[in-house]
């Protein structure tokens, strides 16, 4: 098949590309474009779960990745959507104002950093355009009877991409919280009472997650599963502290000032390490940690390897608070 | 007990707060296990629950298993327990709000800072005792070393903390009959209550433990101060006894196991395996009760609502269908992990982590210091109506060369 190309990583993975024809371009809801890709000659695409997503290379300049929504029973194609960000850096806007339907474009094969385990009842959480990885979960649990519910918030319906057809389908279990109409998602509400076997499936942006994650906490251990569609922007806290990394191959010490990241000062001084969203959501730039403690902003690795601490994304973690130095095996 | 069980239970005439089974628990464990999913104890009047399976939909169903009934077999909603209730013996949703402080407060990013803390007072214990080369486990190590860690972390004052270990004893005790143990571990009841509530209130706890930050939650709107003093008091009752046994049922295990100690011996970084695989084998929390909120059916068997169910975390630990056929060994190369020492689900240990945190510092310790370790006598088992260990546990190490 042409068009695949290969590129090693840093972990001797292969992450493979390829490319596909962006068939369709919808507008499905205000600043949210859908794209359905299919291949070239039409054959199926590999099998893969809810949660996954892929990467989608743009132009030459950037990578992106967007999660899955169509179904994962049905390969002949792949749907994501795409949120107009005004202001953002660029990827979401050149697939707004470049995409058009016929054109080609460089995919990665699906991954998945969200994957849904079983269970009797399930509590999906969405905010804004959070919900794509969420519909190939619903049609899921849908189908194999399982109890569940969506609460799906935004700022307004008509920004809120799929969810006229989401109440189409499943009615009562669907609760659409428009903030023009009723004000934003309760979350305390809704999180105040767990539920025996209830897992929570939550995707949007950092606030609504962070509030998310600390009401779960009086939830069973291991009931929350979060993927932030972007990575936690650096905040005002981490910009007050700059530090030290040292590589401890190339022997060499970079400080890392509060206006750059990790992968940008070790890059600075002429050592390569492979990365390619730059944002903490593909997981190419990991990097053992030889000591010092992180402090993970990344979606990629699970609870457990953050709080283990061996390894971080370079691209947007940083030391954490009173860590003045790290040590990276580099 | 008046309480007669659903029909067509298996009745049991096991005691499991007799002393003989409590000495050496594992065959009326295997017993219960082989008996049923869900067997009638008559002497308890509580269905007993000792398969894995079985536990562990009761652990996670928090919805029709309660625990606002109390984890002893008396339901304290009824007839008043003999303290408020602490986070254990709650539900949603005031369970929810407590659990959300607890866990803010506690959680492996909190802990992480202890490793280097906790690190020093391992290593000087075990120095005095290989230099010993014969010892109690017991009574000089896992009596001592949490004691010398686990209050300061808390940041509780040093006076009243001879009350920690009698405090705990009466705590767990009481998850289990109103017998002669119990009896004996409230001789003194009043005097370490007492003393213990002391230590919770925020003017007696220093500014930087744990103790400080579950009062934080306070001034956050999060809990009440009622609830804050009450969650200081959780910690203190759970975080001590639990360890000291998990420390010293972790060495009787290695000490019986010659290979497992050379294996961690050579590498030490298997130290937090030895743990789990220890506390799998030998749980120090053993049973404890829940109440049914609705009648249902578990492993086939009807249960009424409003009945006591008796769960045997030691027996679920070493179910063959879960573990296999070597359940009953201690085996260093086991994936223990998924094992219910700690409990599972709404319930399961908040102090989770400090706990593996000081058995795998005294395991890594010793193994730096010590080539062998073999039983120096007969180990005494404890006499505990809910815990499982030990009240002596001498041992003999040669130190490495």
């Amino acid at each position: 098949m042409g068009g695949l190309s290969a590129r090693a990583d840093r972990r001797g993975v292969v992450p493979r590309t390829r490319e596909v024809i962006a068939e369709r371009v919808d507008r499905v809801a205000d600043g949210v474009v859908s794209l359905v890709l299919v291949t070239p000659d039409g054959s199926p695409f590999q099998p893969w779960e809810p949660g996954a997503h892929i990467d989608v290379h743009l132009g030459g300049q950037y990578v992106r990745q967007y999660s899955l929504c169509s179904s994962p029973k049905d390969l002949s194609h792949l749907r994501v959507a795409v949120l107009d960000v005004p202001g953002s850096r660029g990827g979401s806007r050149w697939i707004h104002r470049n995409v058009r339907p016929g054109d080609t474009l460089e995919i990665s094969e699906p991954r998945n950093n969200f994957p849904v385990r079983d269970s009797r009842k399930y509590l999906f959480l969405a905010g804004g355009i959070g919900i794509t990885p969420i519909i190939p979960m619903i049609e899921r649990a849908a189908e194999a009877g399982r109890d569940w519910r969506l609460v799906y918030g935004g700022r307004s319906r008509a920004g809120m991409a799929f969810a006229e057809r989401l109440v189409d389908e499943y009615g009562d279990r669907v609760d659409i919280v428009a903030e023009d109409e009723r004000g934003r998602m309760d979350l305390a509400g809704v999180l105040a009472m767990p539920r025996a076997h209830m897992l929570v499936y939550a995707c949007g942006p950092g606030g609504m997650l962070s509030a998310v994650e600390e009401l779960c906490m009086g939830w069973p251990p291991g009931s929350l599963h979060t993927e932030r569609f972007a990575a936690t922007a650096l905040g005002p806290g981490s910009v007050a502290e700059p530090f030290e990394v040292e590589l401890a191959r190339s022997g060499k010490t970079v400080s890392v000032p509060t206006d750059r990241t990790i992968l940008e000062a070790v890059e600075d001084v002429g050592v390569r390490v492979l990365s390619s969203c730059r944002q903490g959501l593909c997981g190419t730039c990991e990097t053992p940690v030889v000591s010092g403690e992180p402090e993970h902003r990344d979606a990629v690795l699970t609870q457990d390897d953050q709080d283990t601490g061996a390894t971080m994304m370079i691209c947007v973690s940083r030391a954490a608070a009173g860590c003045g130095r790290l040590v990276l095996d580099l | 007990m008046t309480i007669a069980p659903a029909e067509g239970v298996v009745t049991l005439p096991d005691d499991p707060f007799s002393p003989a089974n409590i000495a050496e628990p594992y065959p009326m464990l295997t017993r219960l296990r082989e008996a049923g999913p869900v067997t009638w104890l008559e002497k308890c009047g509580a269905y007993a629950v000792a398969g894995f399976e079985e536990v562990y939909e009761v652990l996670t169903d928090f919805e029709t298993y309660c625990s606002s009934g109390g984890l002893g077999p008396r339901d304290i909603r009824q007839d008043a327990g003999w303290r408020p209730p602490s986070i254990l013996e709650s539900d949603p949703p005031i369970h929810t709000v407590m659990r959300r402080a607890l866990t803010g407060v506690i959680n492996p990013a909190t802990v992480r800072p202890l490793r280097e803390r906790f690190t020093g007072p391992a290593e000087e214990i075990a120095d005095e005792l290989v230099a010993r080369r014969e010892f109690d486990v017991v009574k000089d190590l896992a009596e001592k070393y949490p004691l010398r860690v686990f209050p300061d972390a808390v940041g509780i004052p040093q006076e009243g903390r001879e009350n920690l270990l009698p405090y705990g004893n009466m705590v767990f005790n009481a998850f289990g009959p109103q017998n002669e143990i119990f009896d004996l571990a409230f001789a003194h009841a009043d005097e370490h209550s007492a003393a213990i509530l002391r230590n919770c209130a925020r003017e007696n706890l220093d500014d930087t433990g744990f103790g400080a930050r579950v009062w934080d939650r306070v001034r956050d709107g999060l809990i009440t101060a009622e609830q804050a003093a009450l969650l200081v008091r959780a910690l203190l009752s759970a975080g001590v006894d639990t360890t000291v046994f998990g420390i010293g049922n972790t060495l009787a295990c290695l000490a019986r196991t010659p290979r497992a100690w050379a294996a961690l011996r050579e590498d030490p970084s298997l130290a937090k395996f030895a743990v789990d695989e220890a506390l799998r084998l030998e749980s120090p929390f053993q049973k404890f009760h829940r109440t049914t909120t609705a009648p249902g059916v578990l492993g086939g068997v009807r249960i009424p609502a409003g009945a006591k169910v008796l769960l045997f975390i030691g027996a679920a630990n070493r179910d063959p269908r879960k573990w296999g056929a070597n359940a009953d060994t201690y085996d260093l190369d086991r994936q223990a992990s998924g094992h219910v020492a700690f409990g599972m689900g709404l319930h399961q240990c908040v102090g989770q982590p400090i706990a593996r945190l000081e058995i795998e510092l005294v395991l890594k310790a010793l193994a730096a210091r010590v080539d062998t370790i073999e039983l120096a006598g007969e180990p005494v088992p404890l006499t505990h109506n809910v815990l499982r260990g030990f009240a002596s546990l001498p041992v003999r190490v040669t130190p490495r060369s």
